[in-house]
């Protein structure tokens, strides 16, 4: 990564090293975003429809973990794929793979704890009508999961920027590998403590122009939302 | 709808999970350093050389020497290439290593800010330089993190100067717990004084109102070794790979590669693998 | 016309439905038969919602029994329900049909020429696409009747269908409700409207706290009634 060149003049030549840096970080926290969505979505949907002793717990619970804090998570995942770990088999430290199981416990309890709310609310609107037309329980599920769906999006959306902007986790598990686990984020903090600040605020650039992408893009959704479905 | 999509999904995520390069030929293996020899560039420098001459891809996971050598006592690397003698022989008698080689050296100089609060300015022993910082109590930044450059400074205060840090310091001394360049960051934006390596310190970009205050001095010389970890204790160490980088770093075609790495024309490390004292 | 429905006659012995501590229906005994709309009236927190809900089989007796057609328990196939204020799916107008044909058990291919004759029947010709929430509140109320006869109901419930509505909207959902009737699909309704009551009902059952005050073939009810209740309702005293 050459240094003494001018924040913009990188990001506008598109200089191959923060190209791969770019590319990296949005594969891993996308990626991380899937997977959250896969487990999260049936999750708080289910919690949303179903009753049983000590939910207000669960609820809660999960609620708080949406707090949880990158670098704890970052130790945990450490703990649990480093060689000398219980998962130390899978050889899965200090690689993208890792960064995006940190990044998928990180968020999945966001996505979990957003679908909750927003089915839980769709269910109260929707559970008259929908018992009245005797429509099945796995049916009701995918009826509410269908028509909240540009909430559910924005929940998802919630989830990619908490990935995308984290360092904490990544930087544990990942290593910060130059060319290899190296993404936006842990690069900053690297360039930052080099003293190689021109290319640590073109990537801030970057990063902070994707930030407003994807906020863009949640508030176009909610708003093809509100014309589609009223 | 929903099967379709989630179809999609799946084959992706299993995709990307699959992760890496597909081709079967793909060599690599993780060495653990430290953050001054990544923050200095050398690596940037010599492991393309290295890749175009065997096809291996290092990774190098960069910490402070401790943490390094203790990444290896857990097997999450092939091989540790760090500064600090008497931390590398102790994991060597612990049998977590094979060998140590000696490989290159630089010297560590003391910088400090250019107004000179504790008047060491040009001074040739360090020795006496600490004592006098630690007289005036001028501003000290330690990194504090178990690196070689940290075990270093303290063996300075503790064994040559005759100070017991850990007792006498007080609030001039600030130990941060991280790497060179933050540390440098951290001396620049409060003025002190700060032990650093040569090589850290002529890359580095944010030197502020920062110079070298004492160099030269030969307690000041700073001696690189490395190891392979040991496939015995680690079985998944891939120790032909890690061999052969071990084999390039102290081959001459290696040692040059070392010595050919400057900034500004200013050559920041030594080849040394034939000095078998060292 | 079509035959009486399978469920019918709906059989009250003696039916108590209680919340906690509040008594909602206290011991009603009452026969729904097949033939002209029955209409439920009397006073606000009277019973008539529960009442309606529970021949709907949405809400299970506290004690006593409820029948239909005899059976003890009954799958609601050939029974529809429409709520006083419907929700509306998030889909366009034609999307929420279409749901209700989906889950009454109609094939994917019919449901689209189904769903165009019901917007159709209830007067929403042409808002097939529009977002069913964007609808006015008499057209809302006119989708959720589209709804309900999407399952081809033998008996169609009716939970005060034109209370928040205009006159325009009010004659729009009567209109329906009598040519519904005609076909031969029982109605089943409540309403605090005494003229709507008049105006459509075969036989009228008042309640009042809980318990049935009278069951009683409209026109006898208004002309003569029998109960002190019936005359003070009809007269449009308060009855507390």
């Amino acid at each position: 990564m050459s240094g003494g060149e001018s924040a913009l003049q990188l990001v506008l030549s598109g200089d191959p090293g923060l190209f791969a840096i770019v590319r990296l970080s949005l594969l891993v926290s996308l990626t991380a975003v899937l997977f959250a969505a896969l487990i999260g979505v049936p999750v708080g949907a289910l919690l949303a429809l179903t009753r049983f002793r000590g939910r207000e717990a669960v609820v809660v619970i999960l609620n708080a973990l949406m707090g949880l804090p990158p670098v704890v998570v970052g130790l945990a995942v450490f703990l649990l794929l480093s060689r000398s770990g219980p998962l130390g088999e899978w050889g899965l430290l200090f690689t993208p793979q890792a960064m995006v199981i940190a990044q998928t416990v990180l968020v999945a309890p966001i996505i979990a704890a957003l679908t909750r709310q927003t089915i839980e609310d769709l269910w109260v609107e929707y559970q008259a009508e929908l018992t009245a037309m005797d429509v099945g329980p796995l049916h009701r599920v995918f009826t509410l999961i269908w028509d909240a769906r540009f909430s559910l999006v924005t929940a998802l959306l919630a989830g990619f920027g908490r990935a995308a902007a984290e360092v904490g986790a990544i930087i544990i598990v990942g290593g910060n590998i130059d060319g290899f686990t190296r993404t936006m984020t842990t690069a900053i903090a690297l360039e930052t403590s080099k003293g190689d600040l021109p290319l640590a605020v073109g990537l801030g650039i970057v990063l902070i122009i994707i930030v407003i992408i994807i906020n863009a893009l949640a508030w176009g959704i909610r708003r093809t939302g509100e014309r589609y479905a009223g | 709808m929903f099967n379709r999509r989630m179809l999609i999904a799946a084959v992706a995520a299993a995709a990307v999970l699959s992760g890496g390069p597909v081709l079967a030929q793909y060599k690599s293996i993780v060495v653990s350093s430290t953050t001054s020899t990544q923050d200095s560039g050398l690596f940037g420098h010599i492991l393309p050389l290295f890749k175009q001459k065997t096809g291996i891809d290092v990774k190098v996971i960069a910490q402070g020497t401790g943490q390094a050598l203790d990444t290896g006592r857990r097997g999450d690397a092939d091989v540790v290439f760090v500064h600090a003698k008497s931390a590398e022989e102790k994991f060597l008698a612990e049998g977590q290593g094979v060998k140590r080689y000696p490989v290159m050296y630089n010297d560590f100089v003391l910088i400090g800010p250019k107004s000179d609060p504790a008047g060491v300015k040009g001074m040739k022993d360090i020795t006496k330089a600490l004592q006098m910082i630690k007289d005036k109590q001028a501003p000290f930044i330690s990194r504090g993190d178990r690196s070689g450059t940290h075990l270093a400074e303290l063996a300075l205060w503790n064994k040559n100067a005759g100070i017991d840090i850990e007792k006498d310091k007080g609030p001039w001394y600030k130990s941060i717990g991280q790497g060179m360049g933050a540390a440098l960051n951290t001396a620049s934006a409060s003025n002190a004084y700060v032990l650093s390596d040569r090589g850290t310190w002529i890359s580095f970009k944010n030197k502020g109102d920062l110079a070298i205050a004492v160099e030269g001095d030969k307690l000041l010389f700073n001696q690189y070794g490395v190891m392979l970890v040991n496939p015995e204790k680690h079985p998944n160490v891939k120790k032909d790979l890690g061999q052969q980088f071990i084999d390039w770093l102290v081959s001459p075609e290696g040692q040059k590669a070392i010595a050919n790495y400057k900034i500004n024309g200013e050559q920041l490390f030594y080849p040394n693998a034939d000095d078998h004292s060292a | 016309m079509r035959p009486p429905a399978l469920d019918l006659p709906i059989m009250f012995i003696d039916v108590r439905i209680t919340a906690g501590a509040v008594t909602i229906l206290d011991g009603v005994t009452l026969t729904i038969s097949p033939g002209m709309p029955t209409v439920l009236i009397g006073p606000n927190g009277a019973g008539k919602t529960t009442l309606l809900r529970a021949a709907m089989g949405l809400v299970p007796p506290s004690s006593g029994l409820v029948t239909w057609g005899g059976r003890e328990s009954s799958d609601p196939k050939h029974r529809a329900i429409m709520f006083q204020r419907p929700a509306m799916l998030r889909r366009s107008a034609g999307g929420n049909v279409r749901y209700a044909l989906a889950a009454a058990g109609m094939p994917r291919s019919k449901r689209h020429e189904r769903a165009t004759a019901l917007l159709s029947e209830v007067g929403l010709t042409g808002l097939d696409h529009r977002p069913a929430r964007r609808l006015s509140g008499g057209e809302q109320q006119r989708l959720a009747l589209a709804r309900a006869l999407a399952r081809d109901p033998g008996i169609l419930f009716l939970d005060e269908p034109t209370a928040s509505l205009d006159p325009a909207a009010t004659k729009a959902i009567e209109d329906i409700v009598r040519a519904v009737s005609a076909r031969g699909v029982k109605v089943v309704m409540c309403t605090h409207d005494l003229g709507q009551a008049k105006r459509l009902a075969g036989n009228v059952v008042l309640m009042h706290r809980g318990r049935l005050i009278e069951n009683t073939p409209a026109a006898q009810f208004f002309a003569t009634p029998r109960t002190e209740e019936a005359r003070k309702f009809v007269a449009g005293e308060l009855l507390v």
